[in-house]
């Protein structure tokens, strides 16, 4: 069925590449495309650089630079085009900074892997998506896990949540706040190759 | 600012737009221009608005026995677990009974995707779901309301001596001690009973014989005939549903959930292929996220999703 999709896409969309791309195209695109990447792209920028603490930094830079290429013209190979982005960023940095790495030149190979190994399978994501978001949700710290549940699931209001923690409405926010980026960071895959790093 | 700041500001922004329940077109506006000044706002919205859209799907978790985690309005919402609901539409035949108004009817409505609760002074109280129009007669202690159209959810103080009267669509509902649901559509009208007794009747048309409703009973009357069907409790909690703001499907239909959600959003889900119509799915959704339905259509159905002047087609 997958391929069917994709195929009538291709029929319906001959010329899709030399089309202003839409806001809303471009945005499903990133969601669809570009994000499930994000745990191979982390792992590739840490092979890659030595200063780990700048890797967020990275992915949001190799982000905004995909977005604005693909603004101009939607890539064909998400994939490839992405890594590409993240290697040409990194040969940027090293000559910014004037700092020799080796790994960032000797590694050229990573890419080529990386761009080559296929997307999961739809419907496996399809079935384990709940599964992922429970493991997410159980992940996140007690208090920010408490607050998510109470809101996400069981659907009380930000009011409702203070008055039974006896927190202020500020203090919810924050840990809906905190709460969000840390499930983006799992189910994105960032969290995820931090945690099989350390 | 680092990337760790900028994800701070955009999960606000994420979560005030989607969460708070409170979004005006000054905030949008705000969200613009910040989402302007950089590539990197826009990238990390988007990732963690999608982060968002797909934690909605965690609401499938929620408890199926609902008592334990609901608030006050739905712990009442069982209590009187033998309440009523009445559908009522609103075309031609709504109105014949709704023009002789005293020029002092109050008049109440809500909006695409709204809810409001009218509170009387004897402690009735009368919820509106989206896209509702409700009149009630003047005075200190109306007894008599009409439902132009949408969804209403009466819980009445009974008082024998003056039975409250809820006109739809030239049909009458007179409540014995009641609670119940009314929702009118065009050429539709449903009545269901959640707690107490309820008699339904068309004044216009003396032939037809009127109903007689008990808890779980749901009576749906055309322009010439009243039907009545008894239903769950578990069946009737999931109607009610609304009045915390979710949809509640089982076994429904794609089409059948496509035009729930149309009732509560301005931007319309439409499905042209019967193939897909016919699909049915089972889930809670809130009933303000067409988003996470049409997510949930993509991925257990691998259906596309396109979004084009201002509808959303789901396609296969």
């Amino acid at each position: 069925m997958t391929d069917k999709v994709d195929s009538n896409r291709d029929s319906y969309h001959p010329h899709s590449a030399s089309v202003a791309v839409t806001s809303a195209a471009l945005r499903d695109w990133f969601v669809r495309e570009v994000l499930p990447l994000e745990a191979a792209l982390t792992q590739f920028l840490r092979h890659n650089w030595r200063n780990k603490s700048d890797i967020p930094d990275l992915v949001q830079e190799v982000y905004a630079r995909v977005y604005d290429a693909a603004r101009k013209e939607m890539p064909e190979q998400t994939r490839a085009f992405v890594f590409t982005t993240a290697h040409n960023l990194l040969i940027d940095r090293v000559r910014r900074e004037k700092i020799i790495q080796i790994e960032a030149v000797s590694e050229l190979d990573t890419l080529a892997i990386a761009a080559d190994e296929p997307a999961p399978d739809r419907s496996v994501i399809a079935r384990d998506e709940l599964r992922r978001l429970q493991i997410a949700l159980d992940r996140l710290p007690p208090r920010t896990r408490e607050v998510v549940t109470m809101r996400r699931i069981d659907g009380l209001s930000r009011a409702e949540i203070a008055q039974r923690l006896s927190i202020t409405e500020v203090t919810v926010k924050w840990h809906l706040n905190e709460g969000l980026r840390a499930l983006a960071d799992d189910l994105y895959g960032e969290a995820a190759a931090l945690r099989n790093k350390s | 600012m680092s990337a760790a700041d900028i994800q701070t500001r955009a999960a606000d922004w994420v979560n005030q737009r989607r969460d708070s329940g409170e979004w005006t077109p000054d905030d949008q506006a705000a969200l613009d221009a910040w989402l302007a000044e950089s590539p990197e706002h826009v990238v990390a919205y988007w990732r963690l608005d999608a982060a968002w859209e797909r934690t909605q799907r965690l609401v499938a978790l929620r408890p199926s026995k609902p008592e334990r985690t609901r608030g006050p309005i739905w712990r009442n919402a069982l209590r009187f677990a033998a309440a009523a609901i009445v559908i009522a539409a609103g075309t031609s035949a709504a109105f014949y009974f709704t023009k002789p108004t005293a020029p002092d009817t109050r008049h109440f409505a809500t909006d695409v995707g709204a809810r409001k609760t009218i509170k009387l002074a004897d402690g009735s109280e009368i919820e509106l779901n989206t896209n509702t129009v409700l009149r009630i007669a003047p005075g200190p202690n109306p007894r008599m309301a009409w439902l132009d159209k949408g969804e209403a959810y009466f819980r009445i103080q009974h008082d024998s001596a003056h039975p409250f009267v809820v006109m739809a669509q030239g049909r009458r509902v007179v409540d014995l001690g009641t609670e119940f649901l009314m929702r009118a559509e065009p050429k539709r009208l449903e009545v269901a009973l959640v707690a107490g007794r309820a008699q339904l009747d068309s004044p216009n048309d003396p032939t037809q014989e009127p109903a007689v409703l008990t808890p779980g009973d749901v009576a749906i009357a055309t322009a010439n005939a009243i039907s009545v069907t008894s239903k769950s409790t578990k069946v009737l909690s999931d109607e009610l549903s609304w009045r915390q703001g979710l949809l509640v499907f089982k076994y429904t239909t794609l089409e059948d959930a496509a035009s729930e959600f149309n009732r509560y959003n301005r931007k319309k889900i439409v499905i042209t292929d019967p193939k897909v119509a016919q699909l049915t799915i089972v889930g809670t959704f809130p009933s303000n996220d067409v988003n996470a339905f049409t997510d949930a259509a993509q991925a257990i159905f691998g259906l596309r999703i396109e979004n084009r002047n201002g509808e959303i087609a789901i396609k296969r």
